[in-house]
């Protein structure tokens, strides 16, 4: 007879609980550390944007005598084509690029939730003109409108910001108005309803609290499309411009000597792609943690 | 066919279930009773290895088989072939996607058997289910029904042990009468050994040979039915039968 | 399942409704005199002034909104400032590659997805599934337009793999041309026979598409791993175990097709990213799509141009939207039953 069993993960795993572990091809468990990752990752970037006063080995003022070199001792990631420092650039960088994300993502949850707040617990006429409204905004794939509005208005942070706020909002309102409108229906809000609370005090007592934690991983799970987004439009153009550091302006301003000085266009990329990263992985742990019904390990 | 001792099954660290003593024969009925989360859909689930989240010990032997530390391969030959599963919610349990005939004809070829129209057929008439039915999906045949095709697969796949999970408490009463009737000659013409899991000592009454009385995942009477039925000993036992409309 | 047809094109109708005004707004929103918008930023004040007269540009807005939508109705979609030609042509005449470009890349999207999520569902939580998982996190986190300068210097800069830009070997217009049916040029030259164009054709293709097709890869892995461990879960997934399946057999066999549906329904939602996404790598490759006019749109502040490359693919993604609501009924039995 054969006692104890396996736990959990802990040792090389079985498909199924037994004592001892037959001569198998089953494969090791792995742990699974992605969000403890893409948290440490976005401390870092956190930390680089606000430090990069401080932590940039050179000013970002242009140096002729130093346009283009490449990577090296003095200069870790290479000049650009004006010769400043790409590592510094690329710290400044990182404070327009989560200041944008940290702007777009205030407006459009503000406004989303309380637009749908408002939908889902008026219910009625109001909120189908809510929602069509969200509707037709959905219509419009994300880069796309903020595209349009960005050509329309001139470029520059703000407008990057208003432009993407508008595509992002009905996201959030949608999220508000599904939680709202259930919220409604309970015992406790009826009774509050029959007291006479008056309704805007309900919405923020009992609605808006609910409301929080599928909000905040929706915002954890947006951040990584917002920075995407953002740099897409600075690529284009449309977003900060010179002498304001961001990333994707970098990725355009560089294209043109890519062939024959990668550097220029290789680490900006690369800190879109890791700032991303750590956000979306980021965001599935947040919402594996926090929203049980939509997770998946 | 079925022999089980000191089967305990825990999740984390919390005992679901021990079994001290478990044995059924060919021919023989066997029925676990309890109200639900007593631990005996996890007893019946644990005796095929089909608890990958669970941690078990204990020895269970099915057809020969060493359930607990056989090799996935000679489990998965003993699982539909030999020793046959009927589960709960029959509907549920059949591949919503898949045609009834579809289902049968790779079972029968995953083990190895002749996936020929005559052997189909014969399985479905043996639970009195019309051949036809084969064709349908799913969520067009009833309850009943899928109880029976459940049977039906476990006959047409040549198993002699079926284990059975709650056959009919998804069921109406006529329809129940049925699917004992199936089973009951079964039993008698293939010798089919026959593991029960019920919370309806009516039905327990009327087919099986002997019973185990479990209870927060203990068991806490067991013996000839006849015997617990007329004189239980166990005070949970009386309660569950005082129960009884 | 008509009624259910007839609800959802209502839906539609009135969501491209709403698209058609706020294009409308959109474009008015220019600050200062909207009569520069149409007659460009060098006219002068009599240009200006009869621009406004053609444009009634001094109407109310209402009566411009109606002057607008019936413009469109009748096919009139504004007049580029930077080509001269009618908007609508010029649509015409690029929307085809910018359609060959995302479909190509939706469908490699699709052929290396679902087999991902198939084996990361398969191996969950071991090295295969945390190998595909950081894969597809990884595609999804990429910024397009940079990817696509990376792998045009590597891949065919550098090893000179691939083409670098471009649609196809132009030079072969005059020694093989090509007959127009659909107006895509790789189905085209599919069904004329063509196969100078058709290789040629295929070979530009790969570049651009396989970096567009990156991030709706990811989702789609994703999307089918996480459908199929749901699937893997249910009580008819115990069945199949208790049968004596294996448990490839029980994803691939039994699990794979209800799970199609949700893919279906995400693949939908990222159509229309990713022809958005096909905008940013056109320009790197100088695709003749869509994106590539948008692009050079851009850059010349050509309004009438935007909002008709805006308001036809949101047109399109909302077609999209219904075409695959529709196809759910066809993947999923159940769904008919309803």
């Amino acid at each position: 007879m054969t006692t104890g069993g396996t736990t959990g993960g802990a040792t090389g795993g079985t498909s199924e609980g037994t004592a001892e572990i037959p001569p198998r091809r089953t494969l090791p468990r792995v742990p699974d550390r992605f969000a403890a990752f893409g948290a440490v990752l976005i401390v870092l970037v956190v930390l680089a944007a606000i430090l990069a006063p401080w932590l940039a080995p050179y000013p970002p003022d242009p140096r002729p005598l130093e346009t283009l070199l490449p990577p090296s001792g003095a200069h870790w990631f290479g000049t650009d084509n004006v010769g400043r420092d790409v590592l510094s650039q690329l710290l400044h960088g990182a404070r327009t690029s989560l200041f944008i994300a940290v702007a777009v993502l205030a407006v459009a949850a503000t406004v989303g939730v309380a637009l749908g707040v408002v939908a889902g617990y008026a219910g009625g006429p109001l909120r189908d003109v809510i929602m069509r409204a969200t509707d037709v905004f959905l219509a419009f794939p994300a880069l796309l409108l903020s595209l349009a509005l960005a050509v329309v208005l001139s470029p520059g942070v703000g407008t990057v910001v208003l432009a993407i706020a508008v595509t992002w909002w009905p996201w959030y309102t949608r999220l508000a108005a599904s939680v709202a409108a259930s919220i409604s229906t309970r015992s406790y809000v009826d009774a509050a309803r029959c007291l006479g609370v008056p309704a805007p005090l309900i919405v923020l007592r009992h609605v808006l609290p609910n409301s929080l934690t599928p909000v905040l991983v929706q915002l954890s799970l947006d951040a990584g499309g917002v920075i995407l987004t953002s740099a897409a439009l600075s690529y284009l153009g449309l977003g900060a411009q010179e002498p304001t550091a961001e990333w994707g302006l970098m990725v355009q301003q560089g294209q043109t000597y890519f062939t024959t000085n990668w550097w220029v266009v290789t680490f900006p990329g690369l800190a879109i792609l890791v700032t991303a990263f750590a956000f979306n992985v980021l965001g599935e742990g947040l919402r594996n943690a926090l929203d049980p019904r939509r997770a998946v390990r | 066919m079925i022999e089980v001792r000191d089967l305990r099954v825990s999740y984390g660290g919390r005992a679901v279930a021990h079994v001290p003593e478990l044995d059924v024969g060919a021919g023989e009925c066997v029925a676990v009773v309890g109200e639900s989360g007593s631990g005996k859909s996890t007893t019946l689930l644990a005796l095929l290895g089909l608890l990958p989240d669970a941690e078990v010990s204990g020895h269970v032997r099915v057809c020969g088989v060493d359930v607990l530390n056989a090799p996935p391969r000679r489990l998965r030959e003993l699982r539909g072939s030999r020793a046959a599963l009927v589960i709960q919610s029959p509907q549920a349990a059949l591949a919503p996607a898949t045609r009834l005939g579809v289902l049968m004809r790779r079972a029968l070829r995953l083990h190895g058997r002749a996936a020929t129209d005559a052997v189909m057929a014969g399985a479905m008439r043996a639970v009195l289910l019309d051949p036809g039915l084969l064709r349908r999906y799913p969520h067009e045949i009833s309850g009943g029904q899928a109880q029976r095709f459940a049977i039906a697969l476990a006959l047409a796949l040549g198993a002699e042990v079926v284990l059975a999970d709650e056959p009919t408490s998804a069921l109406d009463v006529t329809v129940q009468a049925e699917v004992v009737a199936v089973l009951r000659r079964l039993r008698e013409e293939r010798g089919l050994a026959l593991l029960l899991v019920s919370h309806d000592l009516a039905l327990v009454s009327t087919i099986a040979d002997r019973v185990l009385v479990m209870k927060d995942g203990a068991v806490v009477e067991s013996g000839p039915a006849a015997a617990v039925l007329a004189e239980p000993a166990h005070p949970y036992t009386r309660e569950l039968l005082e129960a009884l409309p | 399942m008509a009624r259910h047809l007839a609800r959802r094109l209502g839906q539609a109708l009135l969501v491209v409704a709403g698209v058609v005004v706020l294009t409308f707004a959109v474009m008015r929103l220019v600050p200062g005199d909207p009569a520069v918008a149409y007659a460009g930023p060098k006219a002068t004040p009599g240009q200006l002034a009869a621009a406004r007269e053609r444009f009634g540009l001094d109407d109310p807005l209402p009566v411009q909104l109606v002057t607008y939508v019936r413009g469109l109705l009748a096919g009139d979609w504004g007049t580029s400032l930077r080509t001269r030609q009618p908007v609508r042509d010029d649509l015409y005449l690029a929307f085809p590659a910018s359609l060959e470009l995302v479909g190509t890349a939706l469908v490699l999207a699709i052929l290396v997805g679902v087999p991902a999520g198939v084996l990361a569902a398969r191996h969950r939580r071991r090295l295969p599934d945390l190998g595909v998982r950081l894969t597809s996190m990884l595609a999804v986190s990429v910024p397009v337009f940079w990817l696509a300068l990376i792998l045009q210097l590597v891949l065919a800069g550098n090893l000179g793999w691939l083409p670098i830009a471009g649609e196809y070997d132009s030079s072969l217009d005059t020694t093989s041309p090509l007959t127009l049916w659909t107006n895509i040029t790789i189905v085209d030259a599919l069904i004329t026979g063509n196969w100078p164009i058709f290789t040629s054709t295929l070979r530009h293709l790969v570049l651009p598409a396989l970096v567009v097709a990156a991030y709706p890869a990811g989702v789609v892995a994703q999307m089918t791993r996480a459908a199929l461990i749901e699937e893997a879960g249910q009580d008819h997934a115990r069945m199949e175990r208790a049968l004596g399946f294996g448990e490839t057999a029980v994803l691939t066999r039994f699990a794979l097709r209800p799970s199609l549906a949700p893919v279906l329904s995400v693949v939908a939602l990222v159509f229309a990213y990713s022809i958005v996404n096909g905008f940013l790598v056109e320009a790197v490759f100088n695709w003749p799509g869509l994106g590539r006019y948008a692009a050079e749109s851009i850059k010349a502040r050509d309004t009438p141009a935007i909002a008709g490359v805006t308001l036809l693919v949101a047109l399109v993604y909302t077609l999209a939207n219904l075409v695959v609501d529709l196809l759910q009924g066809v993947v999923d039995p159940r769904v008919r039953a309803r």
